[in-house]
């Protein structure tokens, strides 16, 4: 180690100390400068910018943006102007945890939406109802739904796992087959879609053959395919994380051209361009999409809108780079969710924390929403008592390298019965 | 028995007032950082019980830390026991898994001590995950609303509320502090540090050093997982992120900025890296550089972390 | 379902496969381990930028993937191997190789290498085209030939290392720098040196594991993980810093791993072994194939 003159290096570290204390103790210098109640609606935004939710996160800030500045163009909510305060949680729970604190007792946020990986929702959640903060879920989880959470916390665009995979079912136990195998992550997202979708397909007649539970981190797959069995009609893939091109790939290096019908989440394909030549095998397979990610022929005027404010092309991929392909069938939800917040603001009056209580009763009584530029992913029903929305689902089959829908849900197909009642609880 | 180290007992006292007093004087926001920054450092310090005092590196403390996380979480999940005694258990989890886990690592030295510790923990976190029909796997367990608050000798103490959580947390941490100071500032202390220095040495001395460190390892896990069974009741979930390596690296990375082997340098070093951490996220998501470059720094010119390198410039005591 | 004769042909193939990209990232460590004595956990990381770096050479090389996939086999080790020379002169050397601290500085750059992957090649997984494509068919399943041509390279290669550490002079200053530091500066070799060159060299086995293995998987930021991980089981059942225990294990492991999860949950194998590790560390720490070694 180098020698130094012992007092120039006693003060000198004394000052880097003091100074270190300094900018750590300053709270959040750049959020605090404008933090004053009454004269904008602050939103906190934990998206996950790293971690295994990366390609999700920068997509959703992307969307968040764009909706921001069409909702400011119009003026704003109540006639103050929105602003985003954008987090990283790193895609982890514990991370999701602080920052919901953060935004609750530093930022002063009015309300904190954005949250999609279940493990960072479902530990964010109970905090957010202990803080009293609004907590808008851009996620699929069904502990929503289920009763898993509290009266803060909501989910008013996508809809949850359990009403997706209820309402395919019937579709493809009548054009794809009865007899289905399921391959899914081997964790509670994973499970949320195995026991849908075995109850689901035998409300339909069907049987579940074989379900194949594959650890999350699995980089290979060829090992796994012999648990299909011959009579199998229909793979049902839902795999997320990022080797799911090399799972296609041992797909078709072991089926070859026999399969069986293949029926898959897009969850895994999100911001990957289906027209490769590694992804050749899914041509003529099916998907779910939340929301369609290639234009279709009666597109509506609405994902028009959408996309040229978001920035998407007719393709799904950024217009600046047609390599950056979006996660197109989620990320209207931070879209939809936005507008959903401010209906239910400009309902309430909302000017600040005061009326926080009546913005969320606010929320709780909104029936639904119509297929407008602020709802281009179409109509849904909202579910005052549950917190969930109820919406079309698409299945789309892949025809010449790209996604074209096939057949579009009722929302009545997704209804399911209640199993909580949030208004109930109190604030 | 006579009073060792006196500078630095007066020292944790201030230390503690001075806690006590931040929380009428921080904005919201900050005492509730504290509030974190102190269940955390109670992890550093559990770790820092085996790797600064008796040098012992371990890469697998989140083992310790997720027992007592699932051991309270769980009990009182499934059982509805109440919080008091969900603590205890996952006290008496940690305390259990870490003897266990103690008797078998300790066999093993130096870099072998490094991955056996790893290859346990990372077992340990499979299993959460394996089990997932009980733990929830990744995706976890939101404690119900019962287990938000307790009563006790007559009080009812709230976890939901901000400062009854932040005393509780300081209560814990104070007590650790104690128990702490009075291990390593006394004989076994002393042990601790003989087996640091010079393993085969104190054995020539005619002690045990396999029994000191086995000591060492179990009072450091059992710690590590009355942080872990803190927090999870809490913060009212309990998830296997916490079983994972990364969890680890921060006791690490906690202790080695703060100063191992000082009795105050894991707190230290929470709230650096924490606050650190909160601050670059809202700015930059390259923060994960900004600890490797830490991590590498400090090792390059501060191997002894800040408390470490100040004891030993100028005041010796502080260990 | 499949009988079970061709369900373990194919557990036997994909063990193979696994077997031989996991000896070379495994060599890496060893060697490191062997001759420097220090644990290197940014490993994986080495693995991850050499796939990454077979990706970027997709991009830049026009014409068939298999050009691409040569300048990448060359091109994406090299820079490999220079940033890890780079890495050890500028921190392994000032900390002297103490083996804590070691473990602690590459802790750090692998979240360093991590994180500026991510700013650079981005969060989403990217696929690289194999050189070649063709299924080999049987009467039960279809089999990637390219996966039977990463075993080749493999075996190759470490053929080569093997000649290289046995025959030649450098295997020879290796080996008596691995024997005993100090005499080896007194001889005259230039210990700092062949650190400084084996750590680049392990660097370089890792990253030719990644290229290997990016047709079939895909280069991603995070996927260093779990090849650092078996590395680790392979290198510590091996026996700590032994070549030929490392292949043995290897191949054990490897096959072992496809045949588990053939019968057990995935994450039950895996729990299996890596408890294995620890079992043998702690009872048989010279590993089950190594001779006593002192460590």
């Amino acid at each position: 180690m180098r020698v130094m003159n012992k007092g120039q290096n006693r003060r000198s570290v004394l000052a880097g100390l003091a100074g270190t204390g300094l900018l750590l103790a300053s709270p959040g210098i750049i959020g605090r400068a404008r933090a004053q109640a009454g004269d904008a609606i602050r939103l906190g935004a934990p998206f996950h910018r790293t971690g295994i939710g990366a390609s999700y996160g920068r997509w959703y800030e992307r969307t968040a943006n764009a909706a921001l500045e069409v909702i400011n163009a119009g003026g704003g909510i109540n006639g103050m102007p929105v602003e985003m305060i954008v987090e990283d949680d790193g895609t982890d729970p514990k991370r999701g945890v602080e920052l919901i604190e953060k935004f609750s007792a530093e930022h002063k946020v009015d309300a904190v939406f954005g949250h999609l990986f279940s493990h960072v929702a479902a530990a964010t959640a109970p905090r957010a109802g202990e803080l009293k903060m609004p907590y808008f879920l851009c996620s699929e989880a069904h502990t929503l739904a289920a009763g898993g959470f509290n009266r803060y916390c909501f989910q008013p665009s996508i809809s949850d796992v359990k009403s997706q995979v209820s309402s395919m079912a019937p579709w493809i136990s009548e054009n794809l087959g009865k007899k289905i195998t399921l391959i899914y992550p081997d964790y509670a997202f994973g499970y949320d879609h195995r026991d849908n979708m075995t109850a689901a397909i035998k409300a339909q007649g069907g049987e579940v053959v074989a379900d194949i539970a594959i650890p999350p981190t699995e980089t290979t797959f060829t090992r796994y395919m012999p648990r299909i069995p011959f009579n199998t009609e229909v793979i049902y893939h839902v795999m997320v994380g990022p080797a799911v091109m090399t799972f296609v790939k041992e797909l078709g290096e072991h089926l070859g051209s026999n399969r069986p019908e293949i029926f898959g989440f897009i969850d895994s394909l999100e911001a990957v361009d289906i027209g490769i030549p590694q992804l050749e095998y899914l041509e003529g397979t099916h998907f779910w999409e939340g929301h369609a990610r290639y234009a279709q022929a009666d597109q509506t005027e609405f994902d028009k809108f959408y996309r040229e404010k978001v920035g998407v092309d007719e393709n799904g991929a950024s217009v600046d780079d047609a390599r950056d392909i979006s996660t197109y069938a989620h990320m209207f939800s931070v879209w939809e969710t936005l507008f959903a917040m401010k209906q239910a603001m400009e309902m309430a009056d909302y000017k600040g924390p005061d009326q926080k209580i009546a913005f969320l009763e606010a929320m709780e009584s909104i029936e639904g929403f119509e297929a407008s530029n602020e709802f281009p992913q179409g109509e849904k029903l909202f579910n005052g008592k549950t917190h969930q929305a109820f919406s079309h689902q698409n299945i789309s089959k892949v025809t010449d390298g790209k996604l074209d829908v096939v057949y579009r849900t009722s929302i009545e197909e997704t209804l399911y019965e209640d199993e909580t009642d949030y208004t109930q609880m109190s604030f | 028995m006579t009073l060792h180290n006196g500078k630095l007992l007066a020292l944790c006292v201030v230390t503690v007032i001075v806690l006590f007093v931040l929380q009428f004087v921080l904005p919201p926001y900050l005492t509730l950082a504290l509030t974190r920054i102190l269940i955390l450092s109670v992890f550093a310090m559990g770790y820092n019980m085996l790797m600064g005092y008796t040098g012992l590196l371990s890469l697998g403390h989140a083992m310790f830390f997720a027992a007592g996380l699932y051991a309270a979480g769980l009990s009182t999940y499934y059982w509805g026991v109440t919080l008091p005694v969900a603590f205890l258990l996952g006290i008496i989890g940690a305390f259990a898994v870490s003897l266990v886990i103690g008797l078998l690592a300790l066999r093993t030295q130096a870099v072998s001590f490094m991955i056996v510790t790893l290859m346990f923990a990372q077992a340990g976190y499979l299993m959460t995950l394996q089990f997932t029909s009980i733990t929830g796997g990744d995706q976890g367990l939101t404690l119900p609303t019962d287990a938000r608050s307790f009563g006790l000798f007559g009080f009812v103490v709230d976890m939901t509320s901000d400062t009854a959580r932040f005393n509780l947390a300081l209560l814990i941490f104070t007590v650790v502090l104690g128990v702490l100071f009075a291990i390593t500032q006394g004989p076994l202390g002393r042990l601790f540090v003989a087996v640091r220095e010079n393993e085969p040495r104190t054995q020539m001395l005619g002690f045990d050093t396999y029994a000191i460190k086995l000591t060492a390892f179990t009072v450091s896990g059992t710690i590590s997982g009355t942080a872990g069974a803190l927090y999870g009741l809490m913060f009212g979930y309990i998830g296997s992120s916490f079983a994972g390596f990364q969890n680890s690296i921060e006791a690490l990375l906690y202790t080695l900025i703060g100063g191992p082997g000082t009795l105050l340098g894991p707190l230290l070093g929470t709230a650096v890296m924490t606050m650190l951490i909160d601050r670059l996220s809202g700015i930059t998501t390259a923060y994960l550089i900004v600890i490797g470059v830490l991590l590498i720094v400090v090792n390059l010119w501060f191997p002894k972390g800040i408390l470490g390198t100040i004891r030993d410039r100028w005041l010796g005591w502080l260990k | 379902m499949m009988d079970l004769a061709p369900y373990l042909l194919l557990a036997g193939l994909e063990g193979l496969v696994m077997a031989s990209v996991l000896m070379l990232t495994a060599l890496g460590l060893s060697l490191v381990f062997g001759v420097m004595r220090v644990v290197n956990v940014a490993h994986g990381e080495f693995y991850m930028l050499g796939a990454v770096g077979a990706w970027a050479c997709a991009q830049f090389v026009p014409g068939h993937p298999a050009l691409a996939f040569c300048v990448a086999l060359v091109v994406a080790p090299l820079l490999v191997g220079m940033l890890a020379y780079l890495a050890d002169w500028a921190i392994l050397k000032r900390i002297n190789y103490d083996p804590e601290g070691t473990i602690v500085s590459t802790i750090g750059m692998l979240y360093i290498i991590q994180q500026l992957t991510l700013m650079s090649f981005g969060p989403d997984a990217r696929a690289v085209d194999a050189p070649f494509y063709y299924t080999i068919r049987t009467p039960w399943f279809g089999y990637s030939s390219y996966k039977l041509f990463t075993v080749v390279m493999a075996l190759v290669l470490v053929a080569g290392l093997w000649v290289m550490l046995k025959r030649s002079k450098w295997g020879l200053v290796m080996r008596a720098t691995q024997f005993d530091r100090e005499t080896a500066q007194n001889f005259g070799i230039p210990v700092n040196r062949v650190y400084s060159i084996v750590f680049a060299i392990g660097a370089m086995l890792a990253a030719i594991g990644g290229v290997l293995v990016v047709p079939n998987q895909q280069a991603h930021y995070l996927m260093g993980g779990d090849p650092l991980l078996l590395s680790f089981v392979v290198v510590i059942v091996g026996g700590l810093g032994s070549i030929p225990g490392t292949i043995a294990a290897a191949i054990l492991i490897g096959m072992s791993d496809g045949l588990l999860s053939v019968f057990f949950s995935p994450t039950a194998a895996k729990i299996f072994s890596t408890l294995l590790v620890a079992f043998v560390l702690v009872f048989k720490p010279e590993g089950l194939f190594g001779r006593s070694n002192r460590v």
